[in-house]
């Protein structure tokens, strides 16, 4: 890897014009403690960083929760386990209720490519396989699986790879995908796929720069775990095959995380190209598109993946998770989480098994729920509010926030906006919040998409400075959910569209082929009676005659239908065709039973949904109903016709069919 | 526990509208304090009535509206809309003067177009435009600058200028001394040099810039406008947009000095009101551009109007002509200065249909 180094950093651009320098950083050369103190100021001031346009300080509130080392929390009573805790398709169960687990044992594989894998975090029993709240914004249930701990902590026989160097990349991305690893900073995109981009990578990027206020689990896993964390990164340079630049960017107000990370990287054993890169603290520097803008100077096109540029942009955590699964065959079965507010009174990291509800972590953590108002699962920024504590922990929880009135105050109604301007100024994807806001109300669509929509990171920065207090994140939501929905809608109503033309197009094609038809028959019609006369008149003729045809001289005896025949013998086939056509048409009786028993249960079912409906109109005193009541009324009454109607046809049926089986 | 159900962000700065408005007003101290110094208490019993007039007007649009009073009335835009005009209008103006023009901006450049942040128009210019249209020569009566009173005249006391505003009071009316201002001298100059105004006109005898007691009051106008850029109540584009433009505009039309000379460079930047319309009016965020582009737009043809109206037209000054007719121009320039997005190869228009 070493030898290797030199060669890397030659090919370096210049935009990393540091590199040389920090290739004595990166090599062995580096002895003593003076000299890498010394490389570790020039890095700092090396380092070509990039701004990125707007941005907010907001107060960082991260020292309550960083004073203590990461503790361990006693087991829950219950671990619930959705099968959706990433970016993708749900995991699929495959213990039953009742099954004893190990630790780490697979219990909901991946399906699909885009999905992860859900593991036993501690042994036990599965109790329940069913709809559970999950820690979602939207205050949804879903699918999880509910193991009660026996106590025992039994680990299923796992083991990792001794040297990751040795392994194919396929073989360390198949375990990083059995590991069930997603994007740990909050996104929960299944690692394995970012691993395994279509491009070449050039620029890994780790994202260490946890920038919402609040927050220190990344903090505190850098502090305790840098070993690891970097082992972490070379398996994903590895994986990635070896990119030019590996960049760790860590925000400037975590100096402890950013001396464990450096002493780990000036450990003359570790042989890396990794660069450490100090970044000035401002939210939201640790957004994938600011923190690649910042790193690299060039911003992520709209609508496309880093990986178009060449760039991965990986969690610190993430690289965590990932060296245990690698090097120990761990699975994701835990994580660090920051438990904090001025209603926690342990505010601190504490390592929890996935599942674990947040009212356990509550209670072991001494929050006073009745100080408490608000429950916020992820930073103040751009956290969600839980709707309750039952819900559990998972993949890409890192902070809940137990805040007390006074440190989060409900905020005051919204006032008008008067446009002062201080969300663009802050807006980190350049976009004009006042502009969307008056667009979203008004609900121009048009307008919204021209003004960008799409590109709102949702971090919440405009909404942090409106000094009129409207809730921008919020209408930008909603927009964009009417703006996808309405998309979805468009794209039924062309589908429907078109059926309805292809429809048409068929109705007047057969109406063209049966007028054709019918010409056809005229004609023939037609010409059979000319033919029948001049036969007639012929026939006279031709049992005199000599000149008569072959055939006619063979069926002199029945001169008349011979003729028919043979002067229809174009037409024959048209009438041959018509029987066909009728015979297809005309269903067998058994067919037709089965048809109109069809209708009949679709006429009842529509009868009795009417009927519903009119008995929960009947139930709300609204008066506006009263006008769909009468339409119902109507419906009914077509409906209850429209049942009879087939009902007698059906009875009608067996009569028709009798006879006809009986000639059989 | 009861949990709350909001959506993120959960915390944000703490500044307020009514904070922003505030610092506006707190802004317009010392101008208000030079103009007091200069023109004595009519302008301070201009700002008294205006926003007295304001805020019941607003009051009781708002309860006619249905909204809530205190809520809105908390956010001291009423306030800011009447000091501005209070600050504009010539001091010891007659009291309708005040009311007409206050209530004319409230209710019908404010509260019709849906109250605050709805309305196209900036309300001040509005009332002042409307007092300038219907009543010509109440809106041109400045009083004297303190320092060029006749010997043993002072400025009028509180009392008579209570008399002079409200002529009720007084037993028999009182008269002020009036004189031109600055830009009304160099409009009505047909013959001389500049030089020559400056050495006979006694605004210029006695001033270093552009006429006693206008410079002052300008430079006093700007002092709060930097305060205000330091706070970051607003960006420097529009008021410094305007101001260069102005700057350029009289540069390149200055000839040195001649009777046709439309005034020199300190003249058009520090007298009338254009400190007070860089700083306190081109700023309005309501009825400006959004975009800091579209600002710089903004501002600079405001800058461009109110050199053209004060030369060639037929008003000495021309801010309030000049910003009415920007605003109705600001939702046009809007459309064409979206900022470049992050990930965008570049601008597109606001106008653009989807690709």
């Amino acid at each position: 890897m070493n030898s290797s180094l030199g060669h890397k950093a030659s090919k370096q651009t210049p935009q990393t014009k540091q590199s040389d320098r920090s290739s004595g950083f990166t090599s062995d050369r580096v002895s003593n403690n003076a000299d890498a103190i010394a490389q570790v100021i020039e890095v700092r001031e090396v380092r070509e960083i990039h701004d990125f346009h707007g941005g907010i300080h907001p107060p960082e509130n991260k020292r309550q929760s960083t004073a203590a080392p990461i503790r361990d929390l006693p087991l829950p009573d219950q671990l619930i386990l959705p099968l959706s805790q990433h970016i993708g398709v749900p995991a699929q169960a495959i213990v039953e209720v009742g099954e004893q687990v190990l630790k780490g044992q697979l219990i909901a594989e991946a399906f699909g490519p885009v999905s992860a894998a859900v593991h036993a975090p501690t042994s036990g029993v599965v109790t329940d396989i069913n709809e559970y709240l999950i820690p979602h914004s939207s205050g949804m249930s879903a699918l999880c699986i509910v193991i009660k701990p026996d106590g025992e902590e039994r680990w299923i026989s796992h083991s990792g790879c001794n040297d990751f160097r040795d392994e194919l990349p396929q073989t360390l991305l198949k375990r990083i995908r059995d590991a069930g690893i997603a994007g740990m900073g909050g996104a929960g995109f299944p690692s394995a796929i970012k691993l395994h981009p279509q491009q070449k990578i050039d620029t890994l990027i780790i994202n260490a720069a946890e920038c919402e206020p609040y927050i220190t689990a990344d903090d505190m896993l850098m502090r305790e775990h840098a070993e690891e964390i970097i082992t972490g990164i070379q398996i994903l340079a590895h994986i990635l095959g070896e990119p030019a630049s590996v960049l760790i960017g860590i925000e400037d107000n975590k100096p402890e995380a950013w001396d464990a990370l450096s002493a780990q990287l000036h450990n003359s054993n570790v042989h890396t190209n990794i660069e450490l890169i100090e970044i000035p603290t401002k939210y939201p520097s640790g957004g994938e598109k600011q923190l690649i803008e910042i790193l690299t100077g060039t911003q992520v096109p709209s609508g496309k993946l880093p990986a178009e540029l060449g760039i991965v942009c990986l969690n610190v955590g993430t690289a965590f998770a990932i060296k245990q699964a690698v090097c120990e065959g761990i699975p994701l079965i835990s994580r660090i989480t920051t438990v904090t507010g001025k209603a926690c009174a342990q505010a601190g990291n504490y390592r929890v098994l996935i599942g674990t509800p947040v009212s356990h972590v509550l209670s072991e953590t001494g929050v006073d729920e009745a100080q408490c108002s608000r429950l916020v699962m992820g930073g103040p920024m751009m956290g969600f509010t839980l709707p309750d504590t039952a819900v559990p922990l998972i993949k890409t929880t890192n902070c809940i926030l137990a805040p007390d009135q006074s440190e989060l105050p409900t905020n005051d109604f919204a006032q008008a906006c008067i446009r002062c301007g201080l969300c663009a100024e802050a807006c980190p994807a350049s976009l004009l919040p006042q502009q969307l806001y008056w667009y979203a109300r008004s609900q121009n669509h048009e307008r919204l998409e021209a003004h960008n929509l799409f590109d709102c990171i949702e971090c919440g920065a405009c909404s942090y400075v409106c000094p009129s207090n409207i809730p921008l994140v919020q209408y930008y939501r909603a927009s964009k959910g009417e703006i996808r929905q309405h998309e979805k809608d468009k794209i039924v109503a062309d589908r429907a569209r078109q059926r309805f033309e292809t429809h048409q197009q068929r109705i007047e094609k057969e109406a063209q082929e049966k007028i054709a038809r019918r010409e056809a028959r005229r004609a023939a019609a037609l010409a059979k009676q000319n033919a029948s006369t001049e036969n007639v008149s012929g026939s006279t003729l031709e049992s005199s005659s000599e000149n008569s045809s072959g055939n006619a001289s063979e069926n002199s005896s029945d001169n008349l239908n011979t003729n028919e025949s043979d002067t229809n013998s174009g037409q024959s086939d048209l009438v041959k065709a018509a029987m066909a056509r009728l015979q297809s048409t005309q269903t067998s009786p058994e067919q037709q039973r089965q048809k109109l028993e069809r209708a009949l249960s679709a006429a009842q079912s529509k009868l009795q949904r009417y009927e519903a409906q009119l008995a929960n109109a009947d139930s709300t005193d609204d008066p506006r109903t009263a006008d769909q009541n009468n339409t119902l009324l109507a419906k009914i009454e077509g409906a209850r016709l429209q049942y009879q109607d087939i009902n007698t046809r059906l009875d009608a049926l067996p009569a028709q069919q009798g006879p006809s089986e009986g000639d059989v | 526990m009861a949990l709350t159900q909001v959506t993120s962000p959960h915390t944000s700065e703490g500044a307020s509208t009514s904070w922003v408005m505030q610092q506006l007003l707190l802004a317009t101290l010392p101008g208000m304090a030079a103009l007091t110094w200069y023109f004595g208490w009519g302008t301070l019993i201009n700002i008294t009535l205006a926003c007295i007039t304001a805020i019941s007007c607003e009051a009781v649009i708002l309860k006619l509206r249905k909204r809530p009073v205190m809520f809105y009335l908390r956010d001291c835009s009423a306030l800011v809309t009447a000091v501005l005009l209070g600050l504009a209008l010539p001091p010891l103006a007659p009291w309708w003067l005040v009311i007409t023009g206050t209530a004319f901006a409230m209710i019908m450049a404010k509260h019709l177009y849906g109250g605050l942040g709805y309305n196209p128009f900036n309300p001040a210019m509005v009332g002042y435009v409307v007092l300038l249209i219907s009543f010509p020569v109440a809106m041109t009566m400045w009083p004297a600058p303190r320092p060029l009173l006749p010997e043993g005249v002072d400025v009028p006391s509180l009392w008579s200028s209570l008399q002079i505003v409200f002529p009720m009071l007084a037993a028999e009316p009182i008269d002020a001394f009036t004189m031109a201002t600055p830009l009304d001298v160099f409009k009505q100059n047909t013959g001389q040099l500049v030089e020559q105004l400056y050495k006979s006109e006694a605004l210029f005898v006695h001033g270093d810039l552009a006429g006693i007691g206008w410079e002052t009051v300008n430079l006093a106008f700007l002092a709060g406008g930097i305060y205000l850029l330091a706070r970051r109540i607003f960006t420097w584009h529009a008021p410094v947009a305007m101001l260069s433009t102005l700057a350029l505009m009289t540069w390149f039309c200055y000839d040195g000095g001649s009777s046709a000379s439309k005034g020199p460079l300190s003249l058009h930047l520090l007298s009338g009101a254009t400190m007070l319309g860089a700083f306190f009016i081109v700023t309005d965020p309501v009825t400006s551009a959004v975009s800091n582009r579209g600002r710089l737009i903004y501002g600079g043809l405001i800058g461009l109007l109110v050199f053209v109206i004060r030369a060639w037209g037929n008003y000495p000054d021309a801010l309030a002509f000049a910003v009415l007719l920007m605003n109705f121009a600001a939702p046009f320039i809007d459309y064409y200065t979206v900022p470049r997005t992050y990930g965008h190869d570049r601008a597109r228009s606001a106008l653009q249909k989807k690709d």
